[in-house]
């Protein structure tokens, strides 16, 4: 152990220690013989180790594609894909792009610059990987305190539990349930993230076959929980390969699970509500070398310490991103699933209250900076709005409001396919374009500009009326391929629709208030005499 | 061959071979360390380092070996805890948020038992590490002046009443625990009912009577009668510092500002999505001579699942720029929760597409839209939510209560320990 400390001393020291005498057992030649395979298992090893508690924010964080462009290879040689260089620069601003999709600058005349340009990409919380393959997911790797000064980067990975005091096929049919659960949201299917498994039993053989059996159903990534470092390890022996997030060291077990995290090359959560505590444990991790590392400081479900649990959380964030506090800036994991404990959630009369209150714990730190938070309830009130929250806060918010106006087709429509009419804020655009294409119904979408904003408030505020429905038809030549001069507005522009019938001079229909229901609407409206 | 070289001849070598990590070296001799000018304190860990190399005492180098998973790590390592501090500033900002007061006790002209004080800010929200926030966010449950449709899940709980909004206003009093009413003026809307705004006056009124709480009165939305409606009902409620909402630029807002001024109202500046018409709007009423005191603010509401980040991030901005110092945006947020119910996850029997996973029964979705939709805006900003269910306003009530840290809050909850929800043993679900 000493000598590797000593290694990285030397690595950092410079800013600290200006000299040190120093007798060596070794000369020059001897390190020129290093074996190739040394460098390669060694490489990256302390690249974000902070010893030194440089006070953070000293070097100015990149904000344009030209500051790094400084210092790329500038040769535009294509191999990243991009035609030059400052192409590729601004990919690497937005992690489009990763450093390693350069070649040139691994070689040895660019390597100084390729490690600066490291440094100075790397985000200001470490970002963390759990599990494997397609479904792995990385958490952290956040670079601002709100959303608007550029975009949180990896939502906060919801995973949902499992005990090992289950039944066997209890256990299946609720990783599965986890597992499979989808809701399609502006043009996809959201997804949830992982599994946590917990022991109940306190054994570590029951533990450990409840983790095989779980990592059978699923490949999503996996939480194993417990205190108790006997049952990790026996769970972990089933699933090291998958590199599950070991939970939780403490101040009495960290010592075992240090070993776990370094054996077994898998992340590691460390638990203390003391935040001196906590940093000391994230500190004493990282300079063992141990990189993969998530803070749990502890989430008490109401009263004062629920409070006092949301000023942890920021203040650690804010320590991390404003004062650079190496130390603690590592993904933070929440545990909304406290709250069933608080509510007695074990009494089936209590099940909707504790998950209500599940849902607003893991509202506050979707917000306020969780990067992976543990839930319980699986029912889809539960689901839903915690996925479509965590979906909401992570959008980037310089993602364009609106769409494109223009015509669009929806399956195959003739010209005696109906015309709907929406706006062209990208939401409500992606929601009536699913709600008719999911269920198959050949139509025209006209899609008005509304100055990007929402039916019902363009409604109310003017920026949708008669006058945008008649240009939008006569620019959209919408002539040429409707022949029954019928429009069907939402039902939310109800109130347009004589005045839209007197401008343009076509027939219009109200369709329902939401999209979700023109399958219904079209069996009672569609088609409309004279149409058919 | 004992030499002494430089540190930083060390890193030239290391660097220049590309090694960043040397294992089984082992070090022999004296260690002299000579700290930098001006004091930099030897970080723990390296002191740690250092303290281990020292004590592991004498040894000859063996060379380079390749590293290897260690088999007892934990021993081996042998390592203590290197102690540190947690430590983060305070936040101070240069700005803070208006105070206003809705209501009018006797005392001053009006008839309420009780005010409602909002805003007062100068920290972000519950951010009371930073600077305790003054006053906790407050509730206005919502009352129409005829029956509307609502989503069954709300339905229930205001059918009895709708024909009288008298009775639907004290019961968000007394069943709900509503700090304020919000009574809807909606029947006056031309395409509605086109109710005078004579009728209006009465209506506001009678919600007068009926309750003893601050009230907020909102037209129909309809930007050519709301004016006249909220004029003629500014007028009647004369002396109960009434919330009046609200001026928006698409109508004659100085119509009601103007009588909001006159008859001693509070006015909610209500703008869609955007940071530069509120400011414009502000501007306005200020050089109509609105003093500060009397503006609310509301930026629009958008629904999870339905911009609500687009609404978040809005309140959001506007609260770190009053905080700033921009004057303009320095006031309490209103955010009508109620539009919560338009997300259709909020009343929908199933989902209309296909491929969805089930939705569950959509009673229990709604309320939870609510909160969400909420609590979020309060997070970013909100100091008053207008809500609807009574479940939800409660939930929000109690959330936000606990971060406000409200005085003698017996809601302590159960005293549980954290760390026990690993083995908590509950099945429900
Ligand atoms: S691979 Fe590197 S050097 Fe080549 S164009 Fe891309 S960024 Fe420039």
């Amino acid at each position: 152990m000493e000598k590797k400390v000593v290694m990285q001393i030397i690595k950092r020291i410079g800013k600290c220690v200006r000299k040190i005498l120093f007798y060596s057992p070794f000369d020059k030649e001897q390190i020129a013989g290093l074996d190739e395979n040394v460098k390669e298992t060694n490489k990256n090893l302390f690249q974000n180790v902070n010893w030194c508690n440089e006070g953070g924010h000293e070097e100015m964080k990149i904000s344009s594609p030209m500051e790094i462009w400084k210092y790329l290879p500038g040769t535009n040689c294509g191999k990243c894909g991009e035609k030059t260089c400052l192409a590729f620069a601004s990919l690497l601003i937005e992690r489009e792009k990763n450093l390693k999709e350069c070649p040139p600058l691994f070689e040895p005349k660019y390597a100084e610059k390729g490690k600066k340009l490291a440094e100075l990409l790397a985000p200001e919380v470490r970002e963390v990987e759990i599990g494997i393959g397609d479904k792995a997911r990385k958490i952290g790797g956040e670079d601002v305190m709100y959303r608007h000064e550029r975009t949180f980067f990896n939502r906060t990975a919801l995973v949902y539990d499992v005990w090992d005091t289950m039944k066997e096929e209890e256990l299946r049919a609720r990783v599965r349930e986890i597992t499979d659960w989808q809701k399609f949201y502006v043009g996809e299917f959201l997804k949830v993230d992982a599994i946590a498994v917990r022991s109940v039993s306190g054994e570590a053989k029951t533990f450990a076959d409840c983790v095989k059996l779980a990592a059978e159903e699923t490949d999503f990534p996996l939480v194993l929980c417990s205190f108790n470092a006997k049952v990790i390890e026996e769970g972990l022996k089933e699933v090291s390969d998958r590199k599950p997030l070991i939970y939780a060291a403490d101040k009495d077990t960290w010592k075992e699970f240090l070993g776990f995290a370094k054996k077994y090359k898998v992340p590691v959560a460390l638990f203390s509500p003391d935040l001196d505590m906590l940093n000391s444990l994230a500190v004493t991790f990282s300079s063992a070398g141990v990189e993969g590392i998530v803070l749990d400081p502890g989430t008490y479900p109401a009263g004062k310490g629920l409070k006092e649990t949301f000023s942890r959380f920021v203040r650690i964030r804010r320590a991390g991103i404003i004062e650079g506090n190496k130390g603690l800036a590592y993904p933070l994991m929440s545990v909304p699933m406290s709250a069933w404990m608080d509510n007695d959630g074990d009494k089936a009369e209590n099940a909707l209250e504790s998950s209500y209150w599940e849902a607003i714990i893991a509202d506050l730190f979707i917000i306020k900076y969780a990067d992976i938070m543990i839930l319980h309830s699986i029912e889809p009130h539960s689901l839903i709005p915690e996925r479509t929250l965590a979906a909401n806060i992570y959008t980037d918010p310089r993602r364009p409001v609106s769409v494109e106006p223009g015509l669009r087709e929806v399956g195959n429509p003739t010209e005696k396919s109906p015309l709907f009419v929406t706006t062209n804020f990208a939401l409500t655009y992606y929601t009536v374009e699913s709600d008719i294409s999911s269920n198959k119904i050949d139509s025209y979408l006209m899609v008005v500009d509304s100055e990007g904003i929402g039916v019902e408030s363009a409604v109310a505020g003017g920026q949708l009326n008669a006058e945008n429905f008649k240009d939008a038809l006569e620019s959209f030549r919408v002539e040429d391929k409707v022949k029954h001069k019928t429009l069907v507005i939402p039902g939310l522009a109800a109130r347009l629709s004589g005045e839209t019938e007197d401008v343009t001079g076509w027939t219009v229909l109200v369709g329902p208030r939401d999209s979700g229901r023109i399958p219904g609407w079209m069996e009672k409206n569609w088609p409309p005499e004279g149409v058919a | 061959m004992e030499k002494e070289i430089t540190l930083a001849d060390i890193a030239k070598i290391l660097d220049k071979y590309d090694i960043v990590e040397l294992e089984d070296v082992k070090i022999k001799g004296d260690i002299e360390l000579e700290l930098a000018e001006g004091g930099v304190a030897l970080p723990p860990s390296i002191a740690q380092a250092l303290q281990s190399i020292i004590s592991a005492g004498a040894g000859v180098g063996t060379g380079v070996q390749k590293a290897q998973i260690p088999t007892t790590p934990a021993e081996e390592l042998n390592l203590e805890l290197i102690r540190t501090e947690f430590k983060v500033a305070k936040t101070e900002w240069k700005g803070q948020i208006e105070e206003v007061t809705i209501g009018a006790t006797s005392a001053d002209g009006g008839t309420r038992e009780g005010t409602v004080t909002i805003g007062g800010e100068k920290a972000l929200p519950f951010y009371n590490f930073d600077y305790q926030m003054p006053h906790p966010p407050v509730i206005s449950v919502d009352c129409f002046d005829m029956p509307i449709k609502l989503a069954k899940a709300v339905r229930g709980h205001y059918e009895d009443v709708m024909e009288d909004v008298g009775e639907w206003a004290k019961k968000n009093v007394r069943e709900f625990g509503a700090d304020m009413v919000t009574i809807h003026l909606i029947s006056t809307d031309p395409t509605i009912k086109d109710t005078s705004a004579r009728e209006a006056a009465k209506t506001v009124e009678e919600v007068l009577q009926a309750v003893k709480v601050p009230i907020v009165i909102g037209g129909s939305g309809n930007p050519d009668k709301d004016p006249e409606v909220l004029e003629a009902a500014a007028e009647a409620a004369e002396g109960e510092r009434c919330l009046i909402a609200s001026a928006n630029l698409n109508m004659d807002y100085e119509r009601i500002a103007k009588a909001a001024l006159e008859h001693g109202h509070v006015i909610l500046s209500w703008t869609q999505l955007d940071i530069n018409a509120q400011k414009t709007l502000n501007r306005y009423l200020f050089k109509m001579g609105v003093p500060r005191e009397d503006i609310v603010i509301d930026p629009t509401t958008a629904t999870l699942g339905y911009g609500l980040d687009y609404a978040f991030t809005n309140i959001e901005r506007m609260r770190i720029s009053a905080l700033k110092g921009a004057t303009d945006l320095a006031f309490p947020i209103s955010c009508g929760v109620t539009n919560a119910w338009g997300a259709r996850e909020a009343w929908m029997k199933n989902s209309p597409i296909a491929e969805d996973s089930y939705w569950g029964p959509a009673v229990n979705r709604g309320p939870l839209y609510e909160i969400i939709t909420g609590l979020t805006l309060g997070v970013a900003g909100g100091d008053m939510f207008m809500m609807m269910h009574p479940k939800a306003a409660a939930a929000v009530k109690r959330i936000t209560q606990m971060l406000f840290g409200a005085a003698g809050a017996e809601d302590e909850g159960k005293k549980v320990k954290m760390e026990d929800w690993v083995t908590w043993s509950g099945k429900a679900v």
